[in-house]
């Protein structure tokens, strides 16, 4: 249709029709009212084009969305109002920063005559926004509003993805322009794929096949890349024993041979006391979080150090690395690989056993077949892992539930765990969950949480229970903020500072939203609870009455070397 | 720190709002100071460019470098050393015109540092010097003891490399090269 005027907010949604958007997870205000005006008529009808969630909580709209995105590889999208509705998304916004989420949020802002004025319900939400998204703007034209919303999305989803910011003025939506849809594809300032160098391939290669001791760390950039087949491609070849991030857990399937577990402050032994005595070590697609490193001035300085990323930023940031490979690691592993010499590194591989072994039976077989006392967190998760059979959407909150968690839980199907990692959100679980359940509508969602971070979200039960959303809420009860209370125990001499918590009747909150509930107090329910959970349609919260005070095991100690981890606590 | 020297930091990015705070806010974060600033319109059209100096060791100028680079709308950012750059510094002397007239050496100072007088009035001379940071300092400290200055500015630095090769334009030929058919681009 030609010359066809129309107001900015309907600009904004047709805009976002074009960008393949789908679900929109938001909650309506002031000065975003225009744009529900035109939204309410695209969820309906014969214009239907979105299915909108109304969340309870703007920092939840933007939890929904990363889970959303996380699980589907699409842009997640929240829409919300000016003010208090913006700042509220900012912890989601940081969090989908740092662990590289494709998030678009559109928010409200005063009219642009109003700003700079303290209007009712104005901040400056780009320059809140600017340090933590990958781009903010100010859309302040209806004319502009296409090119920003396709700009948003190609930024968001490209390279490295991560949150863009749109900041709407209520003028731009109200005002009148033609409606000309916008494609961008390029930003000259931008290069989200950098052209891989090949002396880099063919150094990393060479040292790759000079290696007696091989290891590779899989992160987070090999499933954004959708580079699953080429990281088995590359490790199978030359023989390569494989480490997973929190991040990268899905990346290669729990069950693979070359698997050697997950690294981390409360990863698996093996992992952990090998990167100490690896000759070449190789990351793809992580960043060498402090969390995986422990203290950087030990760490792996025996190892010549291979860096695929996507982000020329990460190379040298945390550790030094002696051959960086800077691409897409969907180009760069396959190119790598060619190279290779294939290889078998039979007895390198097999010194990972030994150590496994002496972790299951110091920590593994204790957590998850405990012969008596209270329930624990680890066999809650494994009861979990087995019926699901690997193909189930892990989501997590953030503290001790969300380590017995991903140590326990089965990854058989990629873009299958979704946590809160860089900034470790309290009450992301909640809100992810929903989010996923959207994002993989075909898949068991099942979310962990710890009585803390389920309450810095509780709201959302709201939304759970307005959308059916089929999420299988496991709430691991230990009446403390655990993961503190434990650093308390073990650093602070035991004062237990503000982590002991009242709980409040969980059975009656879950009555009160009209979610099935049962309560797993004696170990012999649990497998039992967990099938009637699985089997019972819609959303379902699973209480598991916890050991007060259990301990998340192994630990690498704050400030120690990874080969200085922790099996057990004197 | 161990070697800590001045580096400057030439940035380009597009003229969008906002861009400064962005790159001032990577320094914030790391707590490391901005010694002097300058910030104006480059030869290739629709580019700013800013000229940074600040107090660091390698390692991190390096990692800061690399934070502002990675802004969506910063084109290049790139760290030198003062051998690799031209560089100049403009400093602005308000003198009382009493203390010029009657005190030669004055005069003789002003003239022995090559710089200008730029305007006199019967209150006021105002003296302008280029060059480095210390040719600067060295005038005022010398202006200062006379006793005379009323007002004294420094300006940020600003500075061109002594490359041959011109990064910024033949890279932003190259993208332009890879810029994708029937793209939509730009508004």
């Amino acid at each position: 249709m030609q010359n066809e005027i129309i107001s900015g907010a309907e600009i904004m949604i047709r805009a976002l029709r074009e960008e393949g958007v789908k679900t929109i997870f938001g909650y309506p205000g002031g000065s975003i009212m225009p744009v529900f005006d035109v939204l309410y008529d695209y969820t309906r009808g014969e214009n239907k084009a979105f299915d909108h969630i109304l969340v309870r909580h703007e920092q939840a709209a933007t939890h929904a969305a990363e889970g959303f995105a996380r699980v589907s590889g699409e842009v997640g999208v929240c829409i919300v109002t000016s003010g208090p509705g913006a700042t509220n998304t900012l912890t989601g916004v940081a969090d989908a920063m740092l662990d590289s989420t494709p998030m678009v949020v559109i928010a409200g802002q005063v009219s642009i005559a109003a700003l700079g004025t303290d209007a009712f319900q104005e901040v400056d939400l780009v320059g809140l926004a600017q340090p933590i998204s990958k781009w903010s703007y100010q859309i302040r034209r209806p004319e502009d509003i296409a090119w920003a919303v396709s700009r948003a999305f190609y930024i968001a989803r490209s390279g490295r993805p991560g949150p863009v910011v749109l900041d709407f003025p209520k003028n731009a939506q109200v005002d009148m322009a033609e409606w000309k849809p916008a494609h961008v594809d390029f930003v000259r300032s931008y290069v989200p794929y950098p052209t891989p160098d090949e002396h880099a391939i063919a150094e990393a290669a060479a040292l790759i096949n000079a290696a007696e001791r091989p290891l590779a760390l899989v992160g987070q950039g090999v499933e954004l890349g959708n580079a699953h087949n080429e990281l088995l491609e590359f490790i199978e070849k030359a023989g390569i024993p494989a480490a997973r991030t929190l991040l990268g857990l899905s990346a290669l399937p729990t069950g693979h041979p070359l698997n050697v577990g997950m690294l981390g402050m409360h990863g698996n032994y093996a992992p952990n006391v090998k990167e100490q005595e690896c000759d070449v070590l190789i990351a793809i697609g992580m960043r060498f979080s402090d969390r995986v490193t422990g203290l950087t001035s030990t760490y792996a300085r025996q190892a010549k150090v291979i860096h695929l990323d996507i982000d020329r930023s990460e190379i040298d940031k945390c550790v030094k690395t002696d051959v960086a490979v800077i691409g897409d690691c969907k180009v760069t592993l396959p190119a790598i690989t060619r190279l290779l010499k294939k290889n078998d590194h039979h007895a390198w591989r097999e010194s990972f056993d030994r150590l496994y072994d002496m972790e299951y039976e110091k920590v593994i077989s204790k957590a998850i077949h405990p012969a008596d006392g209270p329930l624990l967190m680890g066999e809650v998760v494994n009861a979990v892992a087995e019926a699901t059979g690997g193909d189930a959407v892990l989501v997590t909150d953030v503290g001790q539930n969300q380590m017995f968690a991903s140590r326990y839980f089965r990854y058989n199907r990629k873009r299958s765990i979704v946590t809160s990692g860089g900034l470790g959100t309290m009450g992301f679980g909640l809100p992810a969950a929903v989010g996923a359940a959207f994002g993989a509508p075909e898949r068991t969602v099942c979310v962990f949480t710890g009585d803390g971070g389920f309450q810095m979200s509780i709201q959302e039960l709201g939304t759970i229970m307005e959308n059916r959303v089929p999420v299988k809420m496991i709430l691991m009860n230990n009446n403390y903020l655990g993961n503190v209370r434990q650093w308390q125990d073990m650093f602070f001499e035991g004062k237990r500072s503000f982590t002991k918590m009242l709980n409040p009747v969980y059975e009656k909150v879950a009555d009160a939203y009209g979610i099935a509930y049962s309560l797993v107090t004696d170990r012999a329910a649990l497998d039992g609870e967990v099938a009637r959970m699985l089997a019972t349609p819609g959303p379902y919260l699973l209480e598991c009455a916890i050991k007060e005070e259990d301990n998340v095991l192994p630990m690498t100690p704050p400030g120690k070397s990874v080969d200085e981890m922790l099996l057990e606590i004197k | 720190m161990e070697g800590k020297k001045l580096y400057t930091l030439l940035v380009y990015s597009e003229n969008i709002a906002g861009i400064l705070n962005q790159i001032t806010a990577v320094f914030t974060r790391r707590q490391v100071n901005i010694e002097s600033l300058n910030v104006s319109a480059s030869s290739i059209e629709g580019l700013h460019k800013y000229t940074i100096t600040a107090w660091s060791d390698q390692d991190q100028i390096e990692k800061i470098t690399k934070q502002i680079e990675k802004k969506i709308d910063v084109v290049k950012a790139k760290y030198y050393t003062d051998d690799e750059l031209f560089i100049r510094e403009t400093g602005l002397y308000k003198l009382s015109t009493d203390t010029v007239l009657g005190n030669p050496d004055v005069s003789r100072t002003i003239r022995k540092h090559g710089a200008n007088i730029a305007e006199v009035n019967p209150t006021y001379v105002i003296v302008m010097l280029n060059g480095m940071t210390e040719d600067i300092m060295s005038l005022f400290h010398a202006l200062n003891d006379f006793g005379c200055v009323l007002q004294y500015t420094r300006s940020g630095r600003i500075a061109v490399t002594r490359s041959t090769q011109e990064e910024v334009s033949t890279y932003l030929e190259e993208r332009e090269l890879r810029r994708g058919a029937g793209n939509n681009a730009g508004a």
